[in-house]
């Protein structure tokens, strides 16, 4: 595509997308810090991730006051509109990644001087990086205009719903096993939920790479995996009770 | 999520099944003029390749595209004014209401009643508001008696919004009006006819923001009952007012669909380019 | 778009000396530009305030006429009841007038005195009576108009009296007679000494009554100027010398056959007058003799004359008189001149220039008409006249001289203009009307008619009174086609044979009679007058009417 007669806009809409791109590895950096502060239960990581948020916050403002004033000085068409809504999208995606992972990281904060149980550590490690790796791809695909790519990121979401399934059932079963895990148990919980959130977000944005690639939304139903909503947890036998345990 | 059209637009066939998933009023199905392998020569030049092009009623049409691309050429094959113009051959097939306007037996005097023209530079005659006006009326004998003509004046008047601005002074001179109000009562003048089709170009390029924002307005109003068609330079005029929209360039019809469609997600590279401001 | 050397840009020093003497020059150049206009236009205004000025100095005489008020005895006598315009109020004029001076009475004196009245004193005494026959018996006072050479005199264009010796005559006199003790006085009267040979051959000794003394006189004035045959030398001596001489050699015959030295021979009466230190005067030979002039003087003294505004100058047509020539038949001819022109131009060159502007296409053929009308406008106007000699007059047999064929030729020499003009406000009429009544389907004939051709009507008015104007002026096809007749009466109809006013000038200023000098001034300051008033009226139009889009 060739470029803007006018080169100041060309020259705006390409300072709107090193912002996002810029806002995306920042939103990394604080995704990875949270499950890194998580595993290794490092509070000084926890609290860098918590700094990285105001960063993305103020990028989102930015983002968000440079395209309005790009959409009431140049009044964009077609493709040029398109990228500029994304852009906004874009960034209040990230802005909540950031969030959550924000929330994580407190999290991490909060059970760090508790033990934690090795095998669910593992589970929420792993879903962890995984939607890490989404993210990674995500910015990719935004980066590269990429929506084969981005198509990709979306189907593969369903990967991470399976995989924050099992670790619900799992830190169900640990809090109905032991009522003393139930505390870190539900900070592990809302942590794994906030990591999953991460994983729509990422969708989020591969839908909105879509768009603007193609001008129209996702016409087929994504694959959904999350099931949490309606899982009930069969209660085990108290075997503490009997103190078999 | 908008609701997007994602058929390619190739042919009229297509544009018709576009048309059928919005709202009725601005479907092709119900077109009032259709335009079918239209292409136009001057002298040896070609200067439109094979045009199709359904204009609904009920709705505007917007032809947009850069200069020289056409655009004009086509609108003014619509009302036959190319007639006029020595050198100029039409080939193709335009109908009104399935009336082949440029069949033998059509005059084109009274085609031009049926299909109102506005032109770009506001152009009443050098008469009284009320003369200009009535002066369409009379040549076409549409009222017979004193009161009938008054009659159609003033709601010819009314119907272009200029009524309320000129009804003490119907007797000046329609020059001395503003350029807004000049070109509202060549609008007038119009519709005094009772055409079937109103052609409009650029009919705001000659007018200061305000003016031009009535116009828009009013043409929205006229939309309820007129097919309109209108040329014009501003993307943002044509995403403003109309329903349709063609892109035109160097002769050919590039791309043709609803408005929204049109400027936020066009089909073509070419009409991509143009719209957003890359053309060159 | 912009490109990037835009960045080594050497910024110009605009307070730099030298740039300071470029704005200089500028502005000199632009001060010299307005000069030369001024200039221009100065001399122009010059040359015109100059001509109009001679023409004013030279015609403004012409519009007054000396006239007497003289009482006229209208005798039943002479003027019989039942046939009033036979009578012969010649006679009335000539005794009436004849009672202002009683000494004049031989009927030769009575004849010369009459000439200082008009000749048509007596038609305008007849027209008197016609209109009031009661008035016949009584002495009724009437104000007469002068006849030209006394009206010229009356407004001081012409002097009484002339000087008699040209200064050359006079400076021969002093150098080759007075200077050389020559003349001298005897008993009043300047005579010249002249050495004579009183030769026998003419002089024979048994007849010298019948000698030639007269060819004698003539060999001794050529010996006095020898080698010089120049005119006039002869009118020196008065006519008497011949005489002086015959009476010398009768008294002296023993001088015959020699040469009498310092004979005293009376000169002419003006060198007398001149050596005796006076002026030397001869009546104006254009008056008259000293009679006229003595009759004239008592005329004013008595205080009969008077110089009113001329009504003549416009209500009589052509005469041979100057004092009786008007300029009606000329006004009327070139009217309807005019009229004819107007008609046939008017019409055709609108309809021709509407249909070359509207509906001719545009190929070769409309181009050659175009060209060709823009090349008629450029024809000399004579040949136009020629054409309408060889075809009007020859070809048609119209009639010559009349009106409708000068408005004709007129017509062919206005044509193009009128087109020309009418095209050009029809291509004024901005195209944006023409597409408006398309618009709405007017067809192309209502488009013309109701838009077109009443927004170009100022235009086309104001080339059309140009264009008459330009005709009005016109005089060479009118001399083709004999419109320069001369005709006494104002034409009625457009076939009588008539005068139009560059004619009228042409014709007048061929006149020898010094009146007719001041009325072809006359004459132009009129047809300039209705020139300026038609181009006042095309002015007119176009403001009142001309539209701003």
């Amino acid at each position: 595509m060739s470029e803007h007669i006018v080169k100041a806009f060309e020259d705006e809409l390409k300072a709107l997308d090193s912002q996002i791109a810029k806002m995306g590895g920042l939103a990394e950096e604080a995704l990875g810090r949270a499950i890194l502060a998580l595993d290794r239960r490092d509070p000084e990581i926890a609290e860098q991730a918590i700094r990285d948020d105001k960063a993305i916050d103020d990028l989102e403002r930015l983002v968000e006051e440079q395209a309005i004033s790009i959409i009431a000085r140049r009044q964009p068409m077609a493709l040029d509109l398109r990228q500029i809504v994304t852009a906004i999208r874009v960034a209040s995606d990230l802005e909540r990644i950031g969030d959550l992972s924000k929330n994580i990281a407190k999290r991490a904060l909060a059970v760090a001087a508790e033990p934690h149980p090795k095998q669910v550590m593992l589970g929420i490690k792993h879903i962890g990086l995984s939607a890490l790796e989404q993210l990674k791809n995500v910015l990719n695909a935004y980066s590269s205009r990429d929506a084969d790519k981005a198509m990709k990121v979306w189907l593969r979401d369903e990967r991470i719903d399976n995989m924050y399934n099992s670790l619900f059932r799992e830190l169900l079963t640990y809090m109905m096993e032991d009522p003393r895990n139930i505390g870190i148990c539900t900070h592990l919980l809302f942590g794994a939920k906030n990591i999953e959130r991460i994983g729509d977000h990422a969708t989020n944005i591969a839908e909105t790479i879509h768009y603007l690639v193609h001008g129209a939304a996702i016409s087929e139903d994504r694959p959904k995996g999350d099931v949490t909503s309606y899982t009930i947890v069969e209660f085990p036998e108290l075997h503490w009770k009997n103190g078999k345990d | 999520m908008m609701q997007m059209q994602t058929t390619m637009t190739e042919g009229a066939d297509v544009t018709a099944a576009v048309g059928s998933r919005t709202s009725a009023s601005s479907t092709a199905n119900d077109a009032i003029m259709r335009a079918r392998q239209v292409s136009v020569f001057y002298g040896a030049k070609q200067a439109l390749f094979d045009v199709n092009l359904d204009m609904p009623g009920k709705a505007v049409t917007a032809l947009i595209g850069p200069s020289g691309c056409g655009k004009s050429t086509f609108l003014r094959c619509l009302n036959r004014m190319n007639d006029t113009i020595e050198g100029a051959r039409v080939t193709g097939q335009i109908t009104i209401e399935s009336d082949d306007i440029y069949a033998p037996h059509v005059d084109p005097v009274q085609l031009r009643a049926r299909v109102g023209m506005v032109f770009q530079k506001p152009n009443p005659f050098p008469k009284s508001i009320f003369e200009n006006v009535a002066y369409g009326p009379r040549i076409h004998g549409l009222a017979r008696t004193k009161s009938e003509l008054e009659e159609i004046v003033v709601t010819s008047l009314q119907k272009a919004g200029l009524f309320n601005e000129v009804k003490d002074r119907l007797h000046d001179a329609g020059t001395g009006l503003s350029g807004g109000q000049q070109q509202r009562l060549c609008i007038a003048r119009a519709i005094a006819v009772s055409p079937e089709v109103i052609l409009m170009d650029e009919p705001c390029s000659a007018l200061d923001p305000i003016a031009t924002a009535k116009i828009e307005e009013l043409m929205d109003e006229l939309r309820q009952n007129y097919c309109i068609v209108i040329v014009t330079h501003s993307m943002q005029q044509a995403a403003r007012v109309s329903q349709r929209t063609a892109f035109f360039h160097l002769g050919i019809l590039v791309e043709e669909g609803e408005t929204s469609q049109i400027f936020t997600n066009p089909k073509d590279n070419r009409t991509q380019d143009y719209i957003t401001g890359r053309f060159g | 778009m912009t490109d990037a050397t835009a960045n080594s840009v050497k910024l110009h020093n605009w307070s730099s000396e030298a740039n300071a003497a470029r704005i200089r020059s500028r502005y000199a150049a632009d001060r010299r530009l307005q000069i030369y206009g001024i200039a221009a236009i100065s001399s122009a205004i010059l040359v015109l305030a100059i001509l109009i000025g001679s023409l004013v100095m030279s015609g403004a005489s012409a519009f007054f006429q000396t006239k007497a008020s003289v009482e006229f005895y209208l005798d039943p006598a002479v003027i019989d009841k039942d046939d009033i315009n036979n009578a012969n109020y010649r006679k009335i004029v000539t005794d009436s007038f004849a009672k202002l001076f009683p000494e004049v009475t031989t009927p030769r004196q009575k004849t010369e005195l009459q000439k200082i009245l008009s000749t048509e004193v007596r038609f305008t005494l007849r027209d008197y009576v016609a209109a009031n026959p009661g008035a016949i018996g009584s002495t009724v006072r009437l104000t007469v108009p002068l006849s030209d050479p006394f009206d010229q005199l009356y407004k001081g264009v012409i002097p009484p009296r002339l000087d008699a010796l040209s200064a050359q005559e006079k400076a021969r006199f002093e150098n080759r007679l007075k200077n050389r003790g020559l003349i001298d006085i005897v008993d009043g009267r300047t005579v010249a000494k002249v050495n004579l040979y009183i030769d026998p051959a003419k002089v024979p000794a048994d007849n010298i009554g019948g000698g030639n003394f007269q060819a004698i006189l003539t060999e001794g004035i050529d010996a006095l100027f020898p080698g010089q045959r120049i005119a006039g030398i002869y009118a020196m001596f008065d006519d008497g010398a011949a005489e002086v001489i015959k009476q010398y050699v009768i008294s002296n015959p023993g001088s015959i056959g020699k040469t009498v030295e310092n004979l005293a021979v009376p000169v002419s009466k003006p060198y007398d007058t001149l050596n005796k230190g006076e002026r030397p005067l001869i009546p104006n030979p254009r008056v008259g003799g000293e009679n006229e002039i003595a009759w004239f003087e008592r005329l004013q003294n008595l205080n009969v004359l008077s110089s009113p505004f001329s009504t003549e100058l416009f209500l009589n047509a052509n005469s041979r008189f100057p004092e009786q020539a008007g300029l009606s038949g000329a006004i009327v001819g070139s009217f309807y001149a005019l009229l004819v022109c107007f008609l046939i131009s008017f019409p055709t060159g609108i309809a021709a220039a509407v249909y070359l502007e509207e509906f001719a296409p545009k190929n070769r053929w409309t181009d050659l008409i175009e060209v060709n009308i823009n090349n008629l406008a450029a024809v000399p106007s004579i040949v136009f006249g020629l054409l309408g000699l060889a075809v009007f007059l020859n070809l048609f047999g119209l009639p010559r001289s009349a009106p409708l064929v000068g408005g004709m030729v007129l017509a062919l020499l206005t044509l193009p203009t009128i087109i020309i003009a009418t095209r050009a406000a029809l291509k004024s009429v901005p195209p944006s009307i023409r597409q408006a009544a398309l618009g709405i389907g007017a067809s192309k004939h209502q488009v013309v008619m109701h838009h077109v051709l009443p927004l170009a009507m100022p235009g086309i008015m104001t080339g059309t009174i140009i264009g008459m104007a330009h005709a009005l002026g016109e005089t060479a096809p009118l001399l083709l086609i004999g419109m320069n007749a001369f005709i006494t009466s104002a034409p009625t109809d457009i076939l009588e044979a008539a005068t139009a006013l560059p004619a009228q000038i042409y014709s007048w200023s061929d006149s020898p009679e010094r009146g007719f000098v001041a009325r072809t001034s006359a004459a132009i300051l009129v047809l300039l007058g209705f020139l300026v008033f038609m181009n006042g009226i095309a002015i007119f139009l176009r403001q009142r009417f001309e539209r701003k889009w």
